[in-house]
């Protein structure tokens, strides 16, 4: 099982909004840009890579009870969405690499998908 | 789980207004997707704070999440009533139209008449009913082209 804080340190992510704690669990992972999708296949405490970076994504997260999304690609989130996660206790982070390898990456540190 | 068709004699919300513990309304935009989930959200907060146990609370969100967003994608608006009685959970929208002409079609995953602009945002998979009975004990659909739809969602506690 990895924490927030260990993938962020390991991944060399940047955090844009560090929601309830970076001390939370990562129990796996979801790579998915349509949110009907995850919301019906979302898993409690799963990370999230997605490239939609809009304020609905923050809905999807807070009521699923993910641990935090990954917003891949240098994809960018505006202010207001981020002070709206920051509100609502989701984690946003953002990085530089791409989903795949992103999701490539999480599996290696032990991230695996759902179960 | 199958959709029933209510009958004209049943009642439309709860036995008696004494069963409701909580009664809560919230109007629902059409294509609000700025404000989406907020109504989902008072109401998982609100199941919090009662103690009602995570894994219910997750289910009615979700359930409550897809009803809120059918009426911003599909309707021209309406509300949702969030109901608890010492027996059950209800979610209950309402809106004014268009109305569903075929109900089997739109229970089937992956149908879908959402709009370009809500596909763009990643919705309109065709998933929200499907998603809906998954988690609810009974889900009921009336509806009618040019009269509006009414679904009620229910869980047993």
């Amino acid at each position: 099982m990895r924490k927030l804080e260990e993938l962020i340190n390991e991944l060399d992510l940047e955090v844009l909004s560090e929601g309830v704690s970076l001390d939370r669990e990562v129990l796996s992972g979801c790579c998915c840009d349509l949110l009907s999708w995850v919301m019906a296949h979302g898993k409690r405490n799963a990370i999230w890579i997605t490239v939609q970076a809009h304020v609905n994504v923050v809905a999807v997260a807070s009521l699923l009870e993910l641990s935090g999304v990954i917003l891949p690609s240098g994809v960018t989130m505006d202010e207001k969405t981020i002070e709206k996660a920051q509100e609502e206790g989701v984690t946003i982070l953002s990085s530089k690499m791409d989903a795949f390898q992103l999701s490539g990456m999480l599996y290696k540190l032990g991230v695996g998908s759902e179960r | 789980m199958k959709p029933e068709a209510m009958r004209p004699s049943e009642n439309q919300t709860t036995k008696t207004d004494k069963d409701v513990l909580v009664r809560h309304v919230y109007p629902i935009e059409a294509e609000d997707f700025a404000s989406a989930g907020e109504a989902s959200r008072k109401v998982k907060n609100l199941l919090k704070l009662l103690g009602v146990e995570a894994e219910m609370v997750r289910r009615v969100s979700i359930a409550c999440y897809e009803a809120e967003l059918n009426l911003i994608i599909h309707s021209w608006g309406g509300s949702l009533v969030f109901l608890i009685t010492p027996h059950k959970i209800q979610i209950i929208t309402e809106d004014s139209g268009p109305g569903i002409p075929d109900i089997e079609l739109a229970m089937k995953e992956g149908f879908s008449t959402a709009s370009e602009q809500a596909r763009e945002l990643g919705f309109g998979a065709g998933m929200g009913l499907p998603n809906i009975s998954r988690n609810a004990n009974k889900v009921n659909i009336q509806s009618k082209p040019g009269q509006g739809t009414t679904l009620k969602i229910t869980f047993e506690l």
